[in-house]
């Protein structure tokens, strides 16, 4: 089986699955009607609600939801062997992300464009609206203590890359002047702040003095570094507090003036990223050294843990936020839905089945792979390094340096990640301001006080937890806790659409078999860890993700009981389809 | 032809670009607009603001604005008796 064979079959098993599946979605399930007057058209106020060609809204959709994700879930999943990873990316996405996003895109858009908690309240109740918060909470603390950790971590593997990450910045902020304030377009100067990146990475990567490598600074990595830690837990240390710094005064900052500009460079990143990859593929064709499933891997589970690190890729409940949020206020004809929601899904599974591909091509045996990939916490901690050298391996077929490459990949995964920090502090602060309205606490309504309570909690979960690398490295025993949370705020966006198929008195079961195949395996999992291992009594004792794993266990148990009473309700009063 | 075709890749690449900047910049020049009318609200039910001398001329050009306003904070009907616009 060579890789190039396992990228034409899955990618033609997601254009089967656009083609038939999504299509009678399309016309049997949703119904769609291409005269419906959609929230863009009904409520259009050349803000939030804008009538957009599907081309565009697609491009905007899909650049919204890919980031270092699909790429670190599916990078650790391959501890398993390619097979499971491979399999479950694409009958995921296919049978359950294409679905999940779809279908919050057709229900936000019958409901004159209301977001996925706003509907939880009307469906559901009271209550869910406020758990449906909670849920997203935990879910931003978790996105910010994993991606702070994935930086820091990719800072000290790839010291180049840590300067033109940096540049990043200011370029930023110069492109948010001048398109702000000259109204000038915005795709040039983003090309020139690309180039200018990429020349520094290049540059850093041949000269030595620019990268900036605290490890060594401190004199290697068994050097003494401060408040008597060894000096990697130091240098991650360091980055951990700049970073959470950073965010502090990014999210703090109007949109236009750094977040969203970062967002046009990235967009050009993820081009040139999926670009240089599958080329690199094409050029290439690496033989497969990873072994297909991997029986040594028994410290950990597949089962249900794989469903779990892949969440990114194969299902994931951001996505729901991002279709109710925004897209359904702009879509021109509801028909467009299938277009703009099911392929959205089936392009964040292209970018999760190229992170896997370079992962199992990297290696030149099969006793390398097994020895990077000897047990579930070094899959974790080395899962985004291995991506960037096996990534960096298919460039290097297009005739780019190996280690330019390298530091360039690097660059574009901390740049996703960066950004994803961004938003997510953002998110996290209007949520802690939203309930501090709901429970009467106006003070920590206050953007500053929000913003420093949701940077202390993150930092302290990245922090505190002890991992078996020492200070830090806490951090990737998270990456399950991220999916789980992700894959509780899928269940619930699965939930609702069931119930309203299940009122419209149509088949629901397209939606109903993912949420409990999603909810079961989320569940098991958090069994699994919260009981057998961060429990005072178990193998991991860990009291904050203890605490953490525990309280999401509740919310899935929540969901389900919720689930059941719903759907076993005798209340079928039929809605009305334009509510 | 092929040229055309690359001219227009780059004008569709641009758009979708430039979709969420609009957005903000729209969403920016509304608050502007809510916070002027607000002023010119408060002129109009007697407390004192530094632009009261010039907001009566103003009423013929507000009245479409004023409508659009209170749909959007989310009233039926206009809250002023003055002010008919619904």
């Amino acid at each position: 089986m060579n890789a190039i064979a396992i990228a034409a079959i899955s990618l033609f098993i997601f254009v089967i699955g656009y083609r038939f599946y999504s299509k009678f979605l399309a016309e049997k399930i949703f119904r769609l009607d291409p005269n419906y007057v959609t929230p863009a058209h009904r409520f259009k106020d050349g803000v939030d609600f804008v009538p957009t060609n599907r081309f565009v809204l697609w491009g905007h959709h899909f650049t919204s939801v890919a980031g270092a994700a699909p790429i670190l879930g599916p990078a650790i999943a391959v501890y398993w062997g390619w097979l499971p990873a491979i399999i479950w990316v694409v009958l995921g996405t296919v049978f359950a992300a294409g679905v999940h996003d779809f279908g919050t895109l057709v229900i936000s858009v019958r409901n004159k464009g209301q977001s996925i908690g706003t509907l939880a309240n009307k469906l559901i109740g009271q209550r869910a609206k406020i758990l449906f918060l909670f849920i997203i909470l935990i879910l931003v603390l978790m996105v910010n203590a994993v991606f702070a950790w994935v930086i820091a971590n990719l800072f000290i593997t790839f010291p180049s890359s840590v300067l033109p990450v940096f540049i990043q910045i200011p370029l930023a902020l110069w492109i948010g002047h001048i398109v702000y304030k000259k109204n000038s377009k915005m795709l040039v100067p983003s090309l020139i702040a690309l180039a200018i990146m990429y020349f520094v990475a290049i540059i850093s990567a041949k000269v030595g003095f620019l990268q900036i490598d605290l490890v060594k600074y401190m004199g290697g990595a068994d050097a003494a570094g401060i408040f008597g830690l060894g000096a990697v837990s130091t240098a991650f240390f360091i980055w951990i507090i700049i970073l959470m710094v950073y965010v502090y005064i990014a999210s703090t900052l109007p949109v236009w003036r750094l977040l969203q500009p970062r967002d046009f460079i990235n967009s050009h990143q993820l081009i040139v990223g999926l670009g240089i990859l599958y080329l690199g593929l094409l050029f290439t064709n690496p033989p497969i050294t990873a072994p297909m499933t991997n029986p040594g891997a028994d410290d950990v589970s597949w089962f249900p843990l794989l469903f779990i690190t892949i969440a990114c890729g194969a299902i994931s409940g951001f996505h729901g936020l991002v279709s109710s949020g925004t897209s359904s206020k702009q879509l021109n004809k509801e028909t467009d839905a299938r277009f703009v929601g099911y392929a959205g899904a089936v392009g964040e599974g292209v970018l999760a089945l190229i992170s896997i591909i370079a992962v199992i091509t990297l290696f030149p045996t099969k006793e390398d792979f097994l020895a990077t990939y000897s047990s579930f916490g070094a899959a974790s901690a080395g899962g985004l390094g291995t991506f960037v050298k096996g990534a960096s391996q298919l460039a290097a077929g297009l005739g780019i340096p190996v280690e330019v490459a390298a530091t360039i990949v690097s660059v574009i995964v901390v740049s996703f990640a960066a950004t994803t920090l961004d938003t997510s502090v953002r998110l996290m602060r209007y949520i802690i301001a939203e309930l501090g309205v709901e429970y009467k606490v106006p003070v920590i309504a206050k953007t500053h006080v929000a913003t420093t309570i949701a940077v202390v909690a993150s930092s302290a979960l990245v922090l505190i937890p002890e991992g078996p690398n020492g200070f830090g490295s806490g951090g990737f025993l998270l990456w399950p806790l991220f999916g789980t949370a992700n894959q509780l705020l899928a269940g619930i966006s699965l939930l609702l659409i069931t119930i309203w198929l299940k009122r419209l008195g149509r088949n629901y079961l397209v939606t109903l078999i993912p949420m409990i195949f999603i909810l079961f395996m989320t569940l098991w999992a958090m069994i699994q860890q919260v009981v057998f291992q961060w429990a005072f009594w178990g193998s991991n004792s860990s009291p904050l993700l203890f605490i953490f794993g525990a309280i999401i266990m509740g919310f899935a148990i929540w969901i389900i009981l919720t689930a059941i009473s719903s759907l076993r309700s005798t209340d079928n009063t039929k809605i009305d389809l334009d509510d | 032809m092929m040229l055309d075709k690359v001219k227009q890749l780059i004008a569709f690449y641009e758009e979708v670009l430039s979709m969420p900047h609009r957005q903000e910049i729209a969403r920016e020049l509304r608050n502007e607009d809510d916070l002027f009318l607000l002023l010119l609200y408060s002129e109009m039910i007697g407390i004192p603001n530094p632009v009261y001398y010039y907001t009566l001329e103003l009423y013929p050009y507000m009245i479409e604005k004023f409508h659009d306003w209170h749909l959007r904070m989310g009233m039926e009907k206009s809250p002023m008796t003055g002010i008919r616009c619904c």
